[in-house]
């Protein structure tokens, strides 16, 4: 078998006295997507922030492409990229020039090229002169999976990333992260609070509870194991068991 | 440290002020007006107060080399701000961008305002008042070198106090340079302060370069000493200073607040 390209290990983190991730671990292998499923507060986003060195874990260890990233930041952030429908990128520059900038933060080369190839595959022609700050919430989600895109990251984070798309360009995007998946080998960690998204795109389901792994498998594996007739009524039954 | 890092940074800050009117007075229009203003003042004192020798020479000198140390400050923890307030901390601080590259950025923005500022009020003041800057002869640049780096470390200082205490704090980015403004001395001589605030002031670097500017300017001696101390406080300082922002930064990664700071 492969060497996973992700590997979290006793994963917690405790603000204060409250622990929003509890001794998680997980691996992702190469050319995977990853679905990671819960409810509200679960601790989806807290694991992708320290997955991202955005957040200190209380303890535990992550392991991308096999380098400790407590002291290999740098090198593997060059090769991880994250988007999310809740974060935002300046609003004064025009989209190309967001674009620029994160192709020159990762030090890519023939960056005009690149930018192109994502504003096509994005399709964001139309708005790709605009002034970010005059986009719809769904233009600037486009830009934001732009902006992951852009520096061909070999993982990428992508925290509810459809969320506030249409259902067109929502089915588009998940063609082109099967097909980016397909053709590049890129692993995907992917969170969502559609069930239905989440059955088509995972290869692999961790559902999280209060911090802790309380499933893991296939959609079919965990709807099957909960005796229920779907992912979405697994996803009620636990989430109003812990309530 | 990559190069090419500081300078998608640097770009970033450079497409903003390429469009933004409030951006573009920032370095133009306001030091314009401080200048119009303070020197209409000083022309009017001077009239009735002939008996204080070269006080244009002195007004003019203090107000635009404190204005230097002021967008040195600006330079650094705007940069800062504008990361926050577009909610783009999160983008920069999960890309293999280090915060040692972060800072290096907001200097190389704070540099590009200083001059700009110091031009535009070079000329200023030699327009309106033909009052020539470089009347400090050479001693002009270790002074301006030392006040720009007391700019970087009020300008960390406060940068590291928004990421630590959020927006409450911002207000700092625009005050925190007028705490340290009575005891740099900038308008009257370090021996007019009590002698207890004198010790203080003693060990604020841009006290000394105001004290030596005043010496050069009124033919009281070669202003070494002064310089010497200025240098000597700014280098500890600044190290401290950036110790600091480490520090701040590894807390607020700990804590979580990095990627909510400015929420
Ligand atoms: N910086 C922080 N300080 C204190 N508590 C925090 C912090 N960040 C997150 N939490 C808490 O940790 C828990 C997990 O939050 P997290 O954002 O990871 O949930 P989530 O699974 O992404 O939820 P959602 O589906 O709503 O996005 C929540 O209870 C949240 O209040
Ligand atoms: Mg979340």
């Amino acid at each position: 078998m492969t060497a996973p390209v992700l590997q979290a290990t006793n994963l917690t983190k405790r603000f204060g006295e409250f622990v929003a991730v509890n001794d998680v671990s997980f691996t992702i292998r190469p050319g995977e997507i990853l679905g990671l499923l819960g409810p509200n507060g679960a601790g989806k986003t807290t694991t992708m922030h320290m997955l991202l060195g955005l957040i200190t874990p209380t303890s535990g260890s992550i392991h991308v492409f096999g380098m400790d990233l407590a002291t290999q930041r740098e090198r593997i952030l060059q090769q991880v990229n994250f988007s999310s429908t809740y974060i935002s990128m300046p609003m004064a520059l025009t989209v190309e020039e967001n674009l620029w900038v994160v192709a020159r933060l990762y030090g890519m080369t023939d960056i005009a090229r690149r930018v192109d190839d994502v504003v096509k595959k994005l399709e964001m022609e139309e708005f790709r002169r605009k002034i970010t700050r005059k986009l719809s919430s769904g233009q600037m989600t486009r830009l934001t999976l732009a902006k992951a895109f852009l520096t061909e990251p070999k993982i990428l984070f992508l925290d509810e990333p459809t969320a506030s798309l249409d259902p067109d360009i929502a089915h588009k995007i998940r063609t082109l992260l099967k097909e980016e998946r397909r053709s590049a080998g890129l692993s995907i960690l992917y969170t969502s609070h559609n069930m239905r998204e989440m059955e088509e795109m995972s290869d692999r389901i961790i559902f999280l509870q209060r911090g802790r792994i309380v499933a893991e498998g296939t959609a079919q594996e965990i709807v099957a194991r909960f005796g229920q007739a779907d992912l979405e009524d697994v996803f009620l039954k636990l989430a109003r068991e812990s309530r | 440290m990559k190069f090419h890092r500081v300078s998608a940074l640097v770009a970033r800050h450079l497409y903003l002020y390429r469009r933004s009117l409030p951006r573009i007075m920032e370095i133009f229009y306001w030091p314009f007006l401080d200048l119009v203003i303070w020197g209409f003042i000083t022309l009017y004192l001077a009239k009735y107060q002939p008996q204080v020798p070269g006080f244009v020479t002195f007004f003019l000198g203090a107000l635009i080399l404190w204005d230097m140390l002021f967008r040195s400050q600006q330079g650094i923890t705007i940069s800062f701000l504008e990361e926050l307030w577009a909610r783009n901390l999160m983008n920069l601080f999960a890309s293999p961008l280090t915060p040692g590259e972060f800072l290096a950025a907001t200097i190389a923005m704070s540099i590009f305002k200083v001059t700009c500022v110091s031009v535009v009020m070079g000329i200023c003041a030699w327009l309106f008042y033909g009052y020539n800057v470089l009347v400090m002869g050479l001693w002009l640049l270790p002074f301006v070198f030392n006040l720009v780096i007391t700019g970087w470390v009020i300008g960390v200082l406060t940068t590291s106090l928004i990421m630590r205490f959020g927006q409450e704090a911002e207000i700092l980015a625009w005050s925190m340079v007028f705490l340290f403004q009575p005891i740099s001395c900038v308008f009257y001589p370090l021996d007019v302060l009590p002698a207890w605030l004198q010790g203080i002031a003693w060990m604020n670097p841009a006290a000394h370069v105001f004290e030596g500017m005043r010496g050069v300017l009124s033919g009281g001696g070669s202003p070494v000493v002064h310089l010497a101390w200025a240098g000597g406080l700014n280098g500890a300082l600044l190290i401290a200073m950036i110790a600091l922002f480490y520090k701040t930064f590894a807390y607020c990664k700990r804590e979580g607040s990095l990627v909510r700071v400015g929420e």
